[in-house]
């Protein structure tokens, strides 16, 4: 599926993943994010090497250095705002209730802590996976397409709250998006196109 | 899957369902036979006042008298250790319905009235007695049979003879049982020739059906039962079409927006469910042929055992139970069906497809669980304080259950609710929150569950503590160390005089009997010698002052519990005997336990007893022996007194018998039992396995945020152990509560006798423990495939494109 993809990222540096459906974005995203295994080549995160990790390895890695952001939102449904927000950063054993009180002001969710994901608007619902995801204080944040599900407008300023945090904690950005209007915000932009990565 | 949860669900039930009915109307087939045999239903009969036996002369009399009746000889007699009954008759004057009266237009007439004639049986009974046609099997008496010849239209268990024959095999030349009536002669005893009136009474047919009535309580019981392993199973095809609903949610929306209309959907959801009703239907009536086919020889044996019954061992295939299977598989699927096509029909075409939020749905759905609970209840309630009779022990049982199942749910909500709040980790948190997301989707199969497991305790504790009593009430009242029956009344007194030599011997009490009815029930009474046998061992459960001397002066009389109950009699209560010749009013003085006898029981002095019933049955003695002594008493009996002797068994043989019977009785229930604990595991398993699908979407996030698959697993696993657990211990006073309804409503309505209440706590821990592994075993198969879902298939939950 990907071929020769060789790729770094900085810390505190954001990067935006370009390409058309099926080009491999999502795939590429999962690797790097210890969620799936590649079959050869070589990915390091943080100084570790992720390739032939094992399930509990790949795991721990996740929990504690990686911040997810997915496009359908992917909260955990029987737990409240307050409940998804500290649930990675509580199961780290890194749970800073001042860090997750200063997320709730800053993504604006503020009054929402005690309501279930379906209680929420699509919007909000992304404000609290992103605050999720920078709770657990990540060295680095992926995203799958975070706005595919929103408008325009409400995109917009979720991407914005997401660059605020980022440049907050210094961790590096991964965002995969079509947009490239989205795109033109983060600090690089690369493309895939079946699987190959096309440097502009 | 779910196909396959529907299809499981519904054919179990119906097969659970029409086994028992299978059961039923088999036993029912038999003793409509028995009964024709005499001829059909409604036919009134002569019988001697007081009943005593009526002499053949008074046949004569009434035939020269030109009244149509026909005489009947009845009697049991033992071969290889199995007692039949025999009906002797005279063809040429039974009833054209009857037996006899086939007989009278048949070739085989000659030969029946002929030398050597004819013993009409079953099929069945030539199979149990393991003999061909033409055999001519000993009693144990002695007495020669006359050859065997099978005849479809005799019940099993039955022997049917020429009325010389039976008073000869009997050993009653020149009596007779009864004299039936021809269909439309009159059942006045004016008609009767002067010197007779006082001496026969017409007996109506409503009180030839003994059997039938006798037995029916225990039928009554077995279609509980069956009733109840449906109810489970349909809790099974509730929840697998309430979730095919669901999934089917936004085809129905597409199908609508495309133009389909509202009739059409349902006419086409309709006829699925008929399908499906019909072809698994068929499935559940095979099944409950298989059912009712192994449980038929416990079941034959717990008749035989209480009743006397003889229930034919080959299961037939009546139409009836093969309909009312299907009836029952139909309604079913079409109320299963019935909720989620009102769901659909009141909802607009473009919201059908928006799935509730599950929080809101299941706050709606519990609340109207609640109300439904509370209306159980009170029914239960108002059936306990006003109703009477055992539909309406019924009715508490069904209230009290079904109230309690729809209760579950909000009992474990609350639960896991506090579970919730007292769990420190995040990884806790999400455990208690999920299991209670997960709550609507296995509250169904947890409500089976629940019922399942309350009935074995209630079921349990009600066995357990019958079996408990039983044997202790059977060491006190088989207190005498050999009990045995004389062939008749002179042998009798060769026996008394034979035992009166004996030094081993202490005591020779005779257990003297005479049969009569009140209020139309046939009710027992025997006559006893006063003796330290009774007064230090014979249980009562109530007694006056002074009773055993009241019984011994012939003043009093002891009364069993159900008779008392029936009559709705107590201490100080005279009780009327309709006697030989009169009407015996005697003060009752104690009353006692008489576990499992279908009918009423009385005791009174031997000597009182044959000053009332000249005629009474003097042959049957119990003795009391030097301790070590019994073995070789019984074989020196044997010995010396041979054909003297009708019977001879010690106290172990004959206690063994009786927990035999015990345990027989209680095998039909346990089996059962059983079955509805498995079919509650298979609508556990059914509804996990089914909920899998949608399980994915719930775990992928936490797996995502890093918890491994294997800590998943585990964790789901200990979700469904934890729901199992905690119905397992609500079971327990649920269960209690059931046994109490068995113990102090169903058993005396049913059979007039109320069984002190004990408790069993290591059978709860037994039943913990099979719920625990229930669980267990039902998440395993959906947790590994789970937990070995590989990567690539969670991410599928996260892909763009889904």
């Amino acid at each position: 599926m990907l071929r020769g993809v060789d790729l770094a990222l900085a810390r505190g540096e954001s990067l935006a993943l370009l390409g058309e459906s099926g080009s491999g974005k999502s795939t590429l995203l999962h690797l790097i994010g210890g969620l799936d295994d590649a079959d050869g080549g070589e990915i390091v995160l943080d100084g570790v090497h992720l390739t032939g990790q094992s399930d509990g390895d790949r795991s721990e890695l996740r929990r504690e250095r990686v911040g997810i952001v997915f496009q359908q939102f992917n909260l955990v449904p029987s737990l409240t705002v307050a409940g998804n927000l500290a649930f990675q950063a509580r199961i780290a054993g890194r749970f800073d209730a001042a860090w997750q009180k200063e997320l709730v002001g800053r993504l604006g969710l503020e009054g929402l802590e005690r309501r279930y994901p379906e209680q929420l608007s699509g919007g909000q619902q992304q404000r609290v996976a992103i605050g999720r995801a920078l709770a657990v204080k990540p060295r680095l944040l992926l995203a799958d397409e975070p706005t595919g599900n929103l408008d325009e407008a409400t995109g917009d300023d979720v991407l914005g709250l997401a660059l605020d945090l980022v440049a907050a904690t210094g961790c590096g950005f991964l965002m995969a998006t079509h947009s490239t209007r989205l795109a033109q915000r983060l600090d690089r932009q690369v493309t895939l196109a079946k699987g190959v990565l096309v440097v502009p | 899957m779910n196909l396959a949860t529907l299809v499981i669900g519904l054919a179990v039930a119906t097969a659970l369902w029409s086994g028992v009915a299978a059961l039923n109307a088999q036993a029912r087939a038999s003793y409509d036979k028995a009964a024709a045999v005499l001829g059909e239903a409604g036919a009134a009969s002569f019988v001697a006042a007081g009943s005593s036996f009526i002499p053949q002369t008074s046949y004569v009399a009434l035939r020269r008298a030109g009244l149509p009746v026909s005489p009947v000889l009845e009697g049991t007699l033992r071969i290889g250790g199995v007692s039949y009954r025999v009906v002797g008759i005279e063809p040429l004057t039974s009833p054209k319905s009857s037996a006899g009266g086939h007989l009278a237009t048949s070739a085989d007439l000659e030969a029946f009235l002929k030398q050597p004639g004819r013993t009409l049986v079953a099929p069945e009974t030539l199979a149990e007695l393991g003999v061909a046609p033409g055999a001519q099997p000993a009693t144990e008496q002695g007495r020669t049979l006359p050859p065997l010849a099978a005849a479809d239209a005799v019940a099993p268990g039955l022997l049917v003879v020429d009325i010389g024959a039976a008073q000869t095999l009997l050993g009653r030349d020149g009596q007779l049982s009864r004299l039936i009536l021809a269909a439309g002669a009159g059942t006045e005893t004016r008609a009767l020739p002067s010197d007779l009136r006082e001496t026969l009474r017409i007996e109506k047919a409503d009180e030839t059906g003994d059997l039938a009535r006798l037995t029916d309580s225990f039928h009554l019981n077995l279609t509980a039962f069956g009733f109840l392993a449906f109810i489970v199973g349909l809790f099974i095809v509730h929840a697998s079409i309430g979730l095919a609903f669901e999934q089917r949610l936004t085809s129905v929306r597409t199908l609508r927006a495309t133009g389909v209309s509202l009739k059409t959907l349902i006419a086409a959801h309709m006829c699925e469910a008929v399908m499906f009703a019909l072809v698994t239907g068929v499935l559940g009536v095979i099944g409950g042929y298989l059912i009712a086919a192994a449980l038929l020889p416990d079941v034959a044996a717990s008749l035989q055992g209480l009743y006397g019954a003889h229930v034919g061992g080959h299961l037939a295939i009546d139409a009836r139970w093969w309909l009312s299977g299907l009836g029952m598989a139909l309604a079913g699927a079409l109320a299963a069906y019935g909720a989620g096509l009102l769901k659909i029909a009141r909802m607009p075409v473009l919201a059908i497809a928006k799935p509730l939020a599950w929080r809101e749905a299941q706050a709606l759905h519990l609340k109207r669980q609640g109300i439904a609970a509370v209306v159980a209840l009170t029914i239960a309630l108002a059936a306990y304080v006003g109703g009477t009779g055992l539909e309406a022990g019924f009715a508490v049982i069904a209230g009290v259950l079904l109230g309690s199942a729809l209760l579950l749910p909000l009992v474990l909500a609350g639960v896991l609710r506090l579970g919730e709040r007292g769990a420190s980790s995040a990884l806790s948190q999400w455990f208690w929150a999920d299991t209670r997301q997960q709550l609507s989707g296995l509250s169904l199969a947890l409500m089976a569950l629940l019922l399942a497991l309350a009935a074995n305790v209630g079921v349990g504790t009600m066995v357990e503590g019958f079996r408990k009593t039983f044997t202790a009430w059977l060491d006190e009242r088989l207190n005498s160390e050999i009990y045995f029956d004389a062939a008749g009344v002179p042998e009798a007194r060769e026996i008394e005089a034979w035992l009166g030599q004996r030094p081993d011997v202490s005591a020779v009490l005779p257990v003297w009997k005479a049969e009569t009815r009140i209020a139309g029930w046939p009710v027992d009474v025997f006559g006893t010698r006063d003796h330290a046998t009774y007064r230090d061992h014979f249980t009562l459960l109530a007694q006056s002052d002074g009773a055993w001397d009241a019984m011994r002066d012939g003043r009093g009389a002891l009364v069993s519990e159900q008779l008392a109950r029936r009559m709705s009699l107590g201490i100080g209560d005279a009780i009327e005997l309709p006697t030989a010749r009169d009407t015996w009013r005697v003060p009752i003085v104690g009353l006692y336990p008489d576990y499992g006898n279908p009918k009423g029981q009385v005791r009174v002095n031997v000597d009182a007893l044959v000053a009332h019933w000249p005629d009474a049955r003097r042959t049957s003695y119990s003795l009391r022996v030097v301790p070590g002594r019994a073995g070789d008493l019984i074989r020196d009996m044997q010995a010396a007194l041979g054909g003297k002797l009708a019977r001879v068994v010690d106290q172990a043989a004959l206690k063994t018998m009786s927990k035999q019977i015990f345990e027989r009785t209680f095998a039909v229930t346990g089996a059962l039992n059983t079955l509805t604990l498995l079919v509650s595991g298979v609508a556990l398993f059914a509804s996990l396995l089914t909920l899998s699908g949608v399980r994915l979407a719930q775990v992928a996030p936490v797996w995502a945020l890093g918890v491994t698959r294997r800590r998943l697993g585990d964790l789901e696993v200990g979700k469904v152990v934890l729901l199992a657990a905690v119905t397992a211990v609500l079971a327990v006073p649920l269960g209690l509560a059931l046994a109490w309804c068995l113990v102090a409503i169903v058993n005396v309505q049913a059979f007039g006798w109320r069984l002190p209440f004990h408790v069993f706590p290591s059978q709860w821990a037994l039943i913990f423990a099979l719920a625990v592994l229930t669980a267990f075993v039902a998440a395993i198969i959906p947790v590994v495939r789970l937990a070995r879902t590989a990567p690539q298939d969670l991410l599928k939950v996260f892909a763009n494109e889904r």
